[in-house]
């Protein structure tokens, strides 16, 4: 499976990942917030993720990093 | 595992100061891939300006410099003229350069001076809590516009893009924007294109990034990146202005 | 020292930069600081300069920051008018630790005022000019050899101490013409350790900011500025004494005026009053050790300067109020004969 790490620390929030994010299932908020007050977005399924990379090039705070198993 | 994306190397550990959304984090991110895509770390100074990215200098281990408010395209011509091999990003905001700085940038534009121009224009002064810009659109609201901007007190929105272009010392201009991943896409390809003909030693490359200030804006960020679809890009159109490079193809 | 040649005080100044290896000059045009413009223009193709007439002094200002920032020698000329535009630029170029070097040929003020020799700038070349905390080192020439001779010197002091440094001369000194020796051009140093020119092989990357982050930092940051003013207090203070050691009446005076002086000096002996000179070289750090030797001796100071009282005050404070010290200036471009600062000098203490 491929894999999708946020930075939990890191996230704002903006949720820019979440809405562009082709799949709409691989990412969710989190229900606790992290060191800044947010709730951060992490990854829960990445059954269907296919490692486009999307949501780390929408991201502002650099905080998703995506692999592809090959 | 192969790496399809990974936060750029070029960044310090540094939290960014950017609000949630905030368009000047997806912009910092792309001149560093651009950088290390492109060898160019070792050869850039980036100059900031004062404004939200004020502290910008704190996210790269690249020589950086934060000029004073409207400066950064004459200490850039300092910089520029002194080491005309490096890599020069002149970053500015619209507070900055259109109001603070007007002088500064249309006579770095008239003097066609060799660096790169990164105009961050989110139609509003961010930092200092949402004041009006010369860029505020009409009837925007902003808390010295509480009633919205209006003509006959403060003029209309100025399209830096489009003013730039028309100088001779002008070889590049664009306007691009963060709103989505295909225009985060073609914002990286025009910084990257202005970064090539800086290193070929060509004019002025100036590249406007309407981007979305949600804090600012009073709107969450999802609606801020709908914002510059349904209203921000009806006052600064897409495209580009002028490519000399394209023209001599 | 090589050729020995006439010329005027600017273009003086501005060879003896190009041979102090300053190869970057930015300026607005304003009068009486021109020729210094002028001659880097002329001289640009065939020294390797780099010229630029820029559209305002608050970019000029700038473009000499960004130079220094990269580590070489720039600098730019103006007069007082202009010199306000850029002390934005000279508050920042001391906060950032920029070395840099600035003419200011002083005319009359305020606002447009005059264009002949004056010392009206005193209290903003000395006390700041700009915002916040923050001090430049201040040379003031009284001829033409020593405008040229300040080049160098004000480069190197720019460079010890990372910190602008202003040469002030005024409309007298910038247009008279003297004879003047200049030194062999001295070869480019290499690159600084600090300066902002790309990392280009560098084990570290540099960063030059003024943005303070948070109170306690920018506190600390301020801190290290004034230490590096102490320092400079105690190490730079330049002034020159005439004739001090037999004196009773000390006339305190720099720049152009300090010439006057020594003929009204010589008329006082004639007439059978001693009278010695202090001329300050520093105005800022001003001379004050200058004043501590005659603490304990029965003299009084006859301070006189091309402005409405500016330098008095300092030396006031040098003197500690202990001593009687007496004003005479002139304004709006106006200088002294010196026949006139003998008589105003009898009249203060008959």
């Amino acid at each position: 499976m491929n894999r999708v790490t946020v930075d939990r620390e890191m996230c704002k929030e903006c949720e820019y990942c979440l809405h562009f994010c082709p799949k709409g299932t691989i990412l969710k908020k989190s229900t606790t917030v992290n060191k800044m007050g947010y709730y951060p977005a992490e990854a829960v399924d990445m059954t269907d993720c296919i490692a486009c990379g999307i949501c780390a090039s929408v991201c502002p705070e650099g905080a998703i990093t995506v692999e592809k198993n090959i | 595992m192969s790496i399809v994306y990974k936060r750029p190397e070029v960044f310090t550990d540094e939290y960014k100061k950017y609000c949630g959304g905030c368009g000047h984090g997806i912009i910092n991110r792309l001149i560093g891939e651009i950088m290390e895509e492109e060898n160019l770390v070792d050869k850039a100074v980036l100059i900031w300006p004062i404004g939200c990215s004020v502290y910008a200098d704190k996210y790269f281990k690249t020589d950086s410099i934060c000029a004073l408010h409207g400066r950064a395209p004459a200490v850039g011509t300092g910089v520029k003229r002194s080491c005309p091999e490096d890599l020069v990003v002149v970053y500015q905001g619209d507070g900055d350069m259109v109001s603070e700085g007007m002088a500064e940038i249309m006579h770095a534009g008239i003097r066609g001076e060799k660096f790169t121009v990164v105009f961050v224009n989110n139609s509003i002064y961010g930092m200092t809590g949402g004041q009006m810009a010369p860029t505020t659109l009409m009837d925007q609201v902003t808390t010295t516009t509480p009633y919205g901007r209006k003509d006959e007190n403060t003029g209309h929105p100025v399209n830096m893009a489009e003013i730039i272009s028309g100088l001779n010392g002008c070889y590049y201009s664009e306007r691009v924007t963060v709103n989505s991943p295909a225009n985060i896409r073609k914002t990286k390809a025009a910084i990257k294109k202005a970064f090539k003909y800086q290193m070929e030693g060509k004019g002025l490359s100036f590249v406007e990034v309407l981007s979305p200030c949600p804090t600012g804006w009073k709107v969450k960020p999802l609606q801020a990146l709908k914002w510059i679809d349904d209203v921000v890009t009806k006052q600064y159109p897409l495209g580009v202005f002028k490519d000399c490079g394209q023209e001599e193809k | 020292m090589g050729d020995k040649v006439f010329m005027q005080g600017n273009e003086a100044f501005a060879e003896a930069a190009i041979r102090s290896g300053c190869k970057f000059f930015f300026g607005y045009p304003i009068t009486p600081s021109s020729e210094i413009p002028e001659y880097y223009a002329k001289k640009a193709p065939s020294e390797g300069l780099t010229f630029i007439q820029a559209e305002t002094e608050v970019s000029a200002f700038n473009m000499v920051a960004g130079v220094a920032a990269t580590g070489k020698r720039g600098m730019t000329a103006t007069s007082g008018p202009g010199f306000s535009l850029g002390c934005e630029a000279m508050s920042y170029m001391s906060a950032a630790g920029l070395p840099s070097v600035i003419v200011d040929c002083m005319r009359p003020g305020p606002a447009d005022g005059e264009i002949l020799g004056s010392q009206g700038d005193y209290n903003q070349l000395t006390k700041g000019g700009g915002h916040g905390d923050y001090n430049t080192i201040v040379l003031a020439p009284y001829s033409v050899q020593e405008y040229a001779d300040f080049a160098p010197l004000a480069f190197d002091l720019a460079e010890k101490y990372r910190n602008p440094v202003v040469v002030a001369s005024d409309g007298t000194i910038a247009k008279m013409m003297e004879n003047v020796e200049f030194p062999e051009k001295i070869a480019p140093k290499g690159r600084s350790d600090w300066a902002c020119d790309g990392i280009n092989g560098r084990d570290h990357y540099n960063d030059i900011t003024t943005c303070g982050d948070g109170p306690e930092q920018w506190e600390k940051y301020n801190l290290n500025l004034q230490s590096k003013y102490t320092k400079i207090r105690e190490n730079e203070q330049r002034w020159e004494e005439i004739q001090t050691d037999d004196a009773d009446i000390l006339i305190v005076a720099f720049g152009s005026l300090s010439r006057v002086c020594l003929t009204a000096m010589r008329i006082a002996r004639e007439n059978g009053i001693k009278v010695g000179i202090i001329r300050p070289i520093t105005l800022w750090p001003f001379p004050v050790k200058a004043f501590e030797k005659f603490a304990d001796k029965d003299v009084k100071y006859f301070v006189t300067e091309l402005n409405a009282g500016q330098m008095v005050n300092d030396v006031k404070l040098a003197v500690n109020d202990n001593k009687k010290v007496e004003f005479y200036g002139r304004l709006g471009g106006i200088t002294p004969t010196p026949v006139e600062l003998y008589k105003k000098l009898c009249e203060l203490y008959k």
